[in-house]
């Protein structure tokens, strides 16, 4: 199945960044594909590079710029809430890439499931 | 779910206040680009999301813009689907007379039975 996936909140604040990053996790472990992931909201806080959580913490940006790695995993931020929030290219984490609100409403339409993690 | 090839149905459920936080706002930034994809959307309204469509919203003292007018304007964009929950209007005292659009109010299981028939439902 083709999952799409939408991140609503930011990182540390929320746990639905945790369970949205899980899930892909789970999702491409069983064989399905991520379409795509699309940060929104306070979500796109998820693609700063000038995150520096403490050492014994997971690093939350650090694991989704992996996912898009090894995975290659699309990460989408959200152009309009990236810039209100100061999100630009450049500091934005390696995997993450700046789009318009289209590229959410084409993981609609392309994926056989959207899943919104937030509030 | 829609019969028409590349056109889904997409509903858009509202269930905060318009202000206090940017979840509403940024929803009506979604609706307007997904009606720009010819795609079927309807809009519905819950919980203290009814308070997006209330009449005389000023919002001066907040020093925050007022996008009421913006539900307005949806009609032009051929959004023209907008439910509203029953329950949740009258537990906020509100009739429909109190909203600034023309709306169908439904009760929870009418719009509950109507998410099912849904292909991509958005919740802010």
């Amino acid at each position: 199945m083709k999952f799409g996936i939408l991140v609503n909140e930011g990182p540390y604040q929320h746990q639905a960044s945790d369970t949205a990053y899980l899930f892909c996790k789970a999702v491409l472990a069983q064989g399905h594909e991520i379409f795509r992931v699309f940060f929104y909201h306070d979500g796109v806080n998820n693609a700063s590079r000038l995150t520096e959580p403490p050492q014994d913490d997971r690093n939350i940006v650090a694991r989704w710029s992996k996912l898009a790695e090894e995975h290659g995993v699309d990460l989408v931020v959200c152009v309009a809430a990236a810039l209100r929030r100061g999100i630009k290219d450049e500091n934005l984490a390696p995997g993450f890439r700046i789009s318009g609100l289209g590229q959410l409403v084409e993981a609609g339409i392309q994926a056989d499931r959207l899943v919104t993690f937030g509030d | 779910m829609s019969d028409e090839p590349g056109i889904k149905k997409f509903m858009f459920v509202n269930r905060k206040a318009p202000y206090g936080t940017v979840y509403a706002l940024e929803a009506l930034e979604v609706v307007l680009i997904t009606a720009a994809f010819d795609q079927d959307v309807s809009l519905a309204f819950l919980d203290d999301g009814v308070f997006q469509l209330r009449k005389g919203q000023q919002t001066k003292g907040i020093e925050t813009k007022n996008f009421s007018p913006t539900y307005r304007a949806l009609e032009g964009y051929d959004i023209e689907k907008l439910y509203v929950e029953k329950e949740a209007l009258a537990a906020r005292g509100l009739t429909e007379d109190d909203l600034l659009v023309d709306v169908t109010v439904l009760d929870r299981k009418a719009l509950g039975a109507l998410m099912d028939e849904q292909d991509v439902i958005l919740s802010f």
